[in-house]
């Protein structure tokens, strides 16, 4: 088997070496992508939607339709990551710390229950002490993570960024205080609800804003028609539109990396993890 | 053969993203472990991203964003020349499929575990003959 995939590996990159023949030089300014709508692009973004940033404008305004749908992918994936794995069954084994005397409690009848508070703390069964060092510059780094990727976000139109970009920033701060403290503490913080609540504001937001431009008159995610809203600056409108909708598929993303991330881990259970 | 190095050095780009998406392909077809599938998946997609990314590129170009405007109050006359920026479509195309294919990787890592749960191996010949005993 191993023999046979490499022989078709080595013909399959054969023919496509063969083919790259037939393709443009690299950096070519007359190459075929290069030539025809791209210059389009280039050269009308900046009159039609006032936003410096083509990459921005062709992925929120030319090919809204295409990102919307990949927001709903994204949402998709973490609703089958939910799915997959989420396991609501109390769990057997489960390990309390007394506080006051710091002994560990070991209980294995799942009817006793004891409310973790002043007196009792949740224990990791693979339970190991967080180093003072990592947790001490993850506190003072997460917030200065988290104001970049709004930075990152909210300076989409102007600079490079975008919501893809800003979402994932902030799903990894999150993500990082995972790692550093424990799952228990994150899922204190951002509890399940809120993330599945924000996944799908998230799209709901995209979503809202095209049906808002038909409501107004236009067509789906026409973002121009939403002018009337925005009396004081009509001359951004499209501009304003981006970052509605850039708005929209951060919250997205970065509520789905967090779904991803936490169901993988903790294999569904949401009580412990990496 | 000094043509064919002629020819090499033009598009070198493509013959690495080609060695690279065949590195991926062999992965997949040869491992045994579904993880390791799944990486030679990555390696793929990622070869395929590159291989757009540098479709995109112009000699004597900057990044696809318009400078000395950060109003946009209008364009000042200036005339935007194509050949200045290198070319947005294959950026926009590849960084929704960077996140789609990050949530995508999660979905099958998800699928994984679920697997790993009821069967206890990734390996796929056991995998293969814990199936045939049920």
């Amino acid at each position: 088997m191993k023999f046979l995939g490499f022989v078709i590996v080595c013909l399959t990159g054969g023919l496509l070496l063969y083919g790259t023949m037939d393709l443009p030089d690299w950096g070519d300014p007359a190459s075929p992508a290069s030539t025809h709508l791209s210059d389009y692009y280039i050269e009308h973004i900046l009159e039609e939607t006032r936003v410096p940033n083509l990459v921005t404008a062709v992925l929120a305004d030319y090919r809204g339709y295409d990102t919307m749908f990949e927001t709903a992918v994204v949402f998709c994936a973490g609703l089958a990551c939910f799915l997959l794995l989420r396991d609501f069954r109390p769990k057997k084994d489960r390990y309390f710390r007394h506080i006051p005397t710091g002994v560990m409690l070991h209980v294995k009848n799942p009817e006793i229950r004891i409310i973790p508070g002043n007196e009792f703390e949740h224990m990791d069964r693979e339970w190991v002490p967080s180093d003072r060092i990592i947790k001490t510059v993850c506190r003072i780094l997460i917030p200065f993570i988290q104001i970049y990727a709004l930075y990152v976000v909210a300076h989409g139109d102007f600079s490079p960024g975008g919501g893809f970009q800003g979402g994932v920033i902030f799903g990894s701060s999150l993500i990082l205080m995972a790692i550093s403290y424990n799952l228990k503490t994150l899922m204190k913080r951002v509890t399940e609800k809120f993330l599945s609540i924000f996944a799908a504001t998230g799209v709901l937001i995209y979503v809202g804003l095209g049906v808002l431009a038909m409501i107004m008159g236009g067509r789906f995610l026409d973002y121009g028609m939403l002018a009337p809203l925005v009396p004081w600056d009509p001359g951004h409108i499209r501009a304003l539109g981006m970052l509605g909708v850039e708005i929209g598929v951060g919250i997205a993303v970065m509520a789905v990396m967090v779904i991803i991330y936490v169901n993988i881990v903790s294999e569904g259970r949401h009580d412990e993890g990496l | 053969m000094t043509e064919l190095v002629g020819l090499i050095v033009a598009k070198y780009n493509f013959w690495l993203y080609i060695i690279l998406m065949m590195i991926g392909l062999y992965a997949m077809i040869a491992k045994n472990n579904l993880m390791k599938k799944l990486v030679g998946m990555n390696i793929f997609q990622t070869a395929i991203i590159l291989f757009y990314v540098s479709i995109g590129y112009k000699h004597g170009a900057t990044l696809p964003i318009i400078q000395g405007d950060h109003g946009g109050h209008g364009t000042h006359g200036a005339v935007i020349h194509a050949a200045e920026y290198i070319n947005p479509l294959p950026h926009v195309l590849m960084l929704t499929a960077i996140v789609v294919s990050v949530a995508t990787f999660g979905v099958a890592m998800a699928l994984c575990v679920r697997v790993y749960r009821r069967y206890q191996t990734l390996e796929e010949d056991e995998l293969r003959i814990r199936l045939s005993e049920k």
